[in-house]
């Protein structure tokens, strides 16, 4: 499977009749930032689960940093930081001795650990709080002494599996910024997965869409919205839209149009010219159109034209998948 | 995220400890040594998982004394019940202590795939637990050998037969906690891993924890028979009132050996379907 960083090919994961991964290709380049976008059960982290030695595939073959995910997880594990959706810590030990004892576990000499784990506690700003038990932090300090526990070894890859859900604004522009910096400045790879749109277009290299466990498309996010066409129209109307896409589709202006409930996806190489024949056209049927957008493709709109739904947003935890 | 004074990649990149940050594996006994340490370390934020075991211990052993050694003084000239007792008050303070508990949160805290996704041993979580177990059952055998010398009980054997008597406790107690970790890692489930020590009354009471087995009558003395738990009573029984009886000892030892097999092997196959249900 080549010098990639991550690659699979034809990875399926199955629990008993129900197929959470089926037949996932991906190569991920070394010093590349790949982002896996999909709502919640769209088989995201049970991908990266089998990834990271965690979960056994039922069919396929994986590997990463060149190792073999079934024959060599150990080596896997040397090279690997994980920081999972759920902030994976021990409430009663301190946060001095979670990170001592990552350490320890990664081989790393008790010396060095020392100053390793001031500098990290420093890192995210909880110097103050490393001699307390982890069960005292805040949400948001867990998740930060999660990232970094992920960090201890100095890992070639790391997977973060949707880290900015549940972190406020700035909390979340923070954690983009250090890792587009790990990325920049060490090369390191960076698996990532998110339901979160602009995270995806924001930091990854390429983005892979992934739905009811398949990869639908795959591609930088320029590449995929382009893929959407130049511009999108949305229109807004009352009632059912889909007797609207004969009449817009027939407009030469239009490359495609779908209906999604009340709403007409529009694409077409050029919006403002395209925008007045859309709206002449509309208002010649009977119907009221309760608004008229004009903008550049998102992934959203990628999304939606490959699976037929917007992404759901859910912030509340669901079960892992 | 407040970033303050430095950044994830100065600390990453910092040239003089690049090396030194390099993940290697770091040894069998150095990881059972890392987990057992941090195990150790949680038994005193735990203290409400021990204390009631020495509570449990040291009153059966003064409620058993008090109740019963009037009427025990039949079974022989010389029979000491302080000393007959002590076993039994000690099997049930450390039968049933260990940490599978604390490894049911570690699985509800996602803190065991962070285990799980390190390069330490499978084998070595498991047994940095039991090594801790086996540390904390000594050390709970402690109060009640205290209180026993206290009330003048002696030990046959010495200083050595102390020794070895606190031993073949911590082993039983060790034995006993494979029943807890088959559950823990089977269930992840709390409740269950709790109600493990029920497993242990037909044991304690199926047996001679109150009177010699010679003075149990008809289908009770069949079953203790039967029953390792009573092997393990007369050899440490042994140890204090007989001194080297080593046909006692061995017979000891092997119900510790057959139950720790038997417990260990469920220990080990739930650990195996643990790791592949992922």
């Amino acid at each position: 499977m080549g010098d990639a960083a991550i690659s699979t090919r034809k990875l399926v994961r199955e629990f008993g009749d129900f197929t959470a991964v089926d037949g996932v290709d991906l190569d991920v380049e070394r010093g590349e930032i790949y982002g896996f976008l999909g709502p919640n059960g769209a088989g995201k982290s049970t991908t990266v689960r089998m990834l990271c030695t965690l979960l056994a595939p039922t069919r396929g073959r994986a590997s990463v940093a060149g190792f073999d995910v079934g024959t060599q997880p150990n080596d896997i594990r040397l090279r690997i930081g994980v920081a999972l959706q759920d902030a994976a810590l021990d409430p009663k030990q301190t946060g001095r001795e979670l990170l001592r004892l990552q350490g320890l576990l990664y081989g790393l000499p008790k010396k060095a650990m020392a100053k390793r784990v001031e500098e990290l506690g420093e890192l995210i700003d909880l110097t103050d709080a490393l001699d307390r038990p982890i069960g005292t932090y805040s949400g948001g300090m867990r998740r930060r002494l999660d990232l970094v526990a992920a960090l201890v070894h100095n890992p070639e890859i790391l997977f973060l599996d949707e880290p900015t859900t549940g972190l406020d604004p700035v909390s979340r522009t923070s954690v983009w910024a250090e890792v587009r910096r790990l990325n920049d400045e060490l090369g390191m790879t960076i698996f990532l997965t998110t339901q979160y749109l602009e995270e995806a277009d924001e930091l990854c290299d390429r983005v892979g869409i992934i739905d009811r466990g398949r990869i639908q498309a795959e591609g930088s996010p320029d590449e995929l919205k382009r893929a959407v066409g130049a511009d999108v129209i949305i229109a807004r109307v009352d009632g059912d839209a889909a007797h609207l896409c004969a009449l817009v589709e027939a407009l030469d202006v239009v490359q495609s149009v779908e209906a999604h409930g009340n709403e007409l996806v529009i694409t077409t190489d050029n919006g403002s010219a395209a925008i007045s024949p859309v709206a002449v056209a509309l208002n010649g049927c009977d119907v009221s159109v309760r608004d008229l957008t004009l903008r550049t493709p998102t992934l959203d709109d990628v999304f939606l034209e490959l699976t037929g739904s917007h992404i759901e947003r859910d912030e509340t935890k669901g079960p892992h998948r | 995220m407040t970033i303050t004074r430095t950044t994830v990649t100065d600390v990453v990149a910092s040239t003089d400890t690049a090396d030194a940050l390099r993940a290697r594996p770091a040894g069998f006994v150095h990881d059972v040594s890392a987990i057992a340490g941090r195990a150790l370390r949680a038994v005193p934020r735990d203290i409400e998982g021990v204390a009631p075991a020495v509570f449990i211990a040291v009153f059966f052993f003064v409620v058993n004394i008090a109740t019963l050694s009037k009427l025990t003084k039949a079974a022989g000239p010389g029979f000491d019940y302080k000393a007959f007792q002590m076993p039994t008050a000690i099997l049930l303070g450390v039968t049933g202590v260990s940490r599978a508990p604390a490894l049911v949160l570690d699985i509800q805290d996602g803190y065991f795939d962070r285990l799980l996704m390190t390069p330490v041993r499978r084998l070595a979580i498991l047994l940095g637990h039991m090594v801790a177990d086996v540390t904390v059952a000594m050390a709970l055998t402690v109060p009640v050998l205290a209180l026993g010398f206290a009330i003048g009980v002696r030990f046959e054997t010495g200083v050595l037969g102390v020794v070895v008597f606190v031993l073949m406790a911590a082993l039983w107690s060790l034995a006993f906690s494979g029943f807890g970790y088959a559950i823990a890692l089977k269930t992840g489930n709390p409740a269950a891993v709790n109600s493990t020590f029920l497993l242990f009354f037909p044991f304690l009471f199926l047996t001679s924890s109150y009177v010699p087995r010679s003075q149990l009558s008809g289908w009770l003395h069949t079953v203790a028979g039967l029953n390792p738990v009573t092997y393990l009573l007369e050899g440490l029984r042994s140890l204090v009132a007989q001194g080297w009886e080593w046909g006692a000892l061995g017979k000891a030892a092997l119900a510790i050996a057959v139950l720790g097999a038997l417990s260990m092997s469920l220990c080990f196959a739930a650990l195996r379907g643990r790791i592949r249900r992922g």
